[in-house]
């Protein structure tokens, strides 16, 4: 062997994949060292979409932040809005409605569905599945045309209000659910049929990009993958929150850690957020959604222009902000990739003295050499997939 | 002599007309559609002419028009020649390939004997063999002429690939020759005219191989790692525009033709309809005279034969859009180590058989 590289001598190959390049679906660049095929060293260059989140949420008031915090992953927007909406009510130390809970549940678990719909979805497609991209891009484009029924926008939400919603459920929220949800469950069993069986796909990402659980949670895994690791983690049962604690759901764990258990988890973990917004739906009382706190959270519009003390309310809180008391919190909910946390500070001012996020993905992406190291280029695609890393969220 | 020159001409016209003018265009719609259907979308369908938009034909039109009047770009550092050359290497086996490809028998139209086959080779099925081989290159160099790092790795993976089931490939049809005897095209066509006789009934197992490395010949998917986008960019032509590009696309398109030819004639009876003899062709066709009648079956065998070649259009496609990729590793291990011994087994077997009947 050595005689055959003393006069076969080979170079290796170093490529930048990315930071446009079809498998970087966020905008982030790969520096890989090839022996042939072989990955010799893999470095992970992030940061080309860092915006300055937490810069620009310490210029805003705390109900400024909400557009923000959209942009971060931008595919499940309402978790992020459900996040650091219960970090400042934390903060404040109120505790909102009862249906206002139910419907934020029920948010959450509609953008987790879309999360980990275009997750598959894209993970199937840069495998080659094209008819399974599409059939699961038709199923999230449904869950989007319900988040657009309950706020208006599709993408970038901007729903969910400190102590409070931005409005209450549409009328035929409950059968629009029930129809779309029949053509998820059918659309996902068409994927399942395409591809968890599929010889081809398994091949493709069974005992690649293996994380062992021990290891998993010394890197910072959290969610689908740490699942998939077998580490049964989940803020959701761990540190319920919301209404989570009512609800009847499981979670799904992986025996391996590859990313086969991965894409698992995640087609699971479709099917139980579809029966958590089912059951949500059932059980969800009537009442008010917001607080009835005019420092906080803005009175009716009718009270607004017809209420002295109301009126002046909504002109303090919207030209100062609400005041929270001096002091600091951190509060976590179940991202789709995994914990997303908000970590506030304030001193006592109407805007964030310090607004720092922990993203899931940022871990993740992290421990991309570690699982890539001496495997093939081809297999970079399912790996970088299945830990779903997003730009907006990992670089902020 | 005469005759024979204008038969000649005739029947390349009509193969060349078939391939270039009516199979490589529209299979690009038929891509494009199919995929559509099989994804619940509309497909390409934008393109129109004073408002008629004739289920999205027109695009044919909208993308010639497109690639002849885009820049042809040879990146700095090229082999300008071999780069100019590669795409030329690519499309032309496929194209000539098709001339000992028999599309119908034989007939006697006006006392002169008409075979329906450009060039009669008796080694018929080993010179599509070798020029299917000399595709290889025009990949290679096109890989190695970009001087970009995706085309490298792209034309890699195409010479491994296409090297390796070329051998699975070749041994794949030694049964079929075996079974008839014959490596003249023609003659195994004629061969199969009753329907228990096809090269299905005979070869299955060298069918499903055929079709398997005839694919990844093809590198099409699930076997298109050298052009693997969301891998290694676009592979051997990353580099490539306008005709160049279109060029290795036609390649594609005419190799799926090609094959489906070969597969019609090695295995599904060729020009041959199940349980309709030419006898009865001509007795039904009768009233037109024994010319007329000869003329008549003579569309018929042509029109079978393309319609089965389309059948094997759509089964090519439908295997497309439907399966993932394989990773190099796994093209190589099913390649050699599952296509090969299956070949040879395949091989003994039929020779077995030969040797009991």
């Amino acid at each position: 062997m050595s005689d055959l590289k003393k006069t076969l001598p080979t170079e290796y190959m170093v490529l930048n994949m990315g930071p446009s390049h079809p498998v970087t679906h966020g905008t982030v660049k790969f520096l890989v060292t090839l022996d042939g095929e072989t990955i010799v060293d893999f470095v992970v260059d992030i940061g080309y979409l860092h915006r300055g989140f937490e810069k620009m949420c310490e210029n805003s008031t705390w109900e400024q932040v909400f557009p923000y915090t959209d942009r971060l992953n931008y595919v499940p927007p309402m978790i992020n809005n459900v996040g650091y909406a219960l970090a400042v009510e934390k903060l404040l130390g109120i505790d909102v409605p009862e249906r206002n809970k139910y419907i934020r549940v029920i948010a959450s678990e509609l953008s987790r569905i879309s999360d980990h719909l275009t997750n598959v979805a894209a993970s199937g497609l840069e495998l080659g599945a094209f008819t399974a991209f599409l059939y699961f891009v038709e199923a999230r484009e449904l869950v989007w045309d319900m988040l657009e029924s309950l706020c208006g926008a599709r993408l970038t939400s901007n729903y969910v209000r400190i102590g409070g919603l931005k409005n209450d459920l549409p009328e035929d929220f409950k059968d629009q659910t029930t129809a779309v949800f029949k053509r998820c469950r059918e659309l996902w069993s068409d994927v399942d049929k395409l591809l968890t069986k599929n010889r081809i796909f398994i091949d493709r990402v069974r005992d690649v990009g293996i994380m062992p659980p021990d290891e998993a949670i010394a890197w910072g895994f959290t969610g689908p993958c740490l699942r998939a690791s077998g580490v049964p983690y989940d803020v959701r049962k761990a540190n319920p929150y919301l209404v989570y604690d009512r609800m009847d759901f499981e979670i799904p764990i992986g025996e391996k850690g590859d990313n086969f258990d991965r894409y698992l988890v995640r087609m699971e973990e479709i099917i139980q957020s579809m029966r958590i917004v089912e059951q949500a739906l059932k059980e969800i009382p009537s009442g008010p959604i917001n607080v009835d706190m005019p420092e906080y959270r803005w009175q009716s519009k009718d009270d607004i222009y017809n209420k002295i003390e109301s009126l002046i309310f909504h002109f303090k809180t919207v030209t100062e902000g609400i005041k929270p008391p001096p002091g600091e919190v951190y509060f976590a909910v179940e991202g789709t990739n995994g914990e997303l946390g908000f970590y506030l500070v304030s001193d006592g001012r109407g805007k964030p003295y310090k607004c720092r996020v922990r993203p899931p993905c940022f871990p993740l992406t992290a421990a991309m050499p570690r699982m890539i190291k001496g495997s093939l280029i081809a297999d970079v695609v399912p790996t970088f997939d299945m830990i779903n890393m997003i730009g907006g969220e990992c670089d902020r | 002599m005469l005759a024979e020159l204008i038969e000649t001409i005739a029947k390349i016209m009509f193969i060349f007309g078939v391939n270039m003018g009516f199979f490589t265009p529209i299979l690009g719609w038929v891509e494009r559609k199919q995929s559509a259907v099989m994804q619940d979308r509309v497909g390409a369908n934008r393109a129109d002419i004073f408002g008629f938009r004739v289920i999205g034909l027109l695009h044919i039109l909208a993308d010639a028009i497109k690639v002849l009047t885009k820049e042809d770009f040879v990146p700095a550092g090229a082999n300008k020649f071999f780069h100019t050359l590669a795409p030329f290497i690519s499309l032309t086996p496929a194209l000539v390939t098709f001339a000992v490809i028999p599309f119908g028998g034989q007939y006697e139209i006006f006392g002169h004997k008409v075979n329906l086959v450009i060039a009669d080779l008796d080694i018929g099925i080993l010179f599509i063999f070798a020029f299917a081989s000399l595709a290889t290159y025009g990949t290679v160099l096109a890989g190695w002429s970009s001087n970009n790092n995706w085309s490298f790795l792209g034309g890699m993976r195409a010479s491994a690939q296409m090297l390796s089931y070329e051998v699975a490939m070749g041994l794949s049809i030694i049964g079929v020759i075996m079974v008839y005897s014959s490596l003249k095209l023609t003659e195994i066509g004629a061969m199969q005219a009753e329907f228990f006789r096809w090269g299905i009934f005979l070869q299955p197992v060298g069918f499903i191989l055929f079709l398997t490395c005839a694919i990844a010949e093809n590198k099409r998917a699930p076997f298109d790692i050298p052009e693997a986008e969301s891998e290694i960019v676009a592979g051997y032509f990353t580099e490539y525009s306008s005709m160049k590009f279109v060029m290795f696309w036609m390649g594609e398109f005419l190799e799926i033709v090609t094959i489906s030819g070969i597969i019609t004639t090695l295995f599904f009876g060729a020009w041959h309809i199940p349980f309709v003899s030419n006898e009865m062709l001509l007795s039904i066709f009768g009233f037109a005279g024994p010319d007329g009648a000869n003329i008549l079956t003579m569309l018929i065998n042509i029109a079978t034969f393309f319609v089965k070649i389309i059948f094997f259009i759509w089964l090519q496609m439908t295997i497309r859009w439907t399966l993932p990729r394989f990773r190099y590793d796994q093209i190589m291990k099913l390649g050699w180590k599952i296509l090969l011994p299956l070949a040879l087994i395949n091989i003994f077997i039929t020779g077995l058989v030969l040797l009991v009947k």
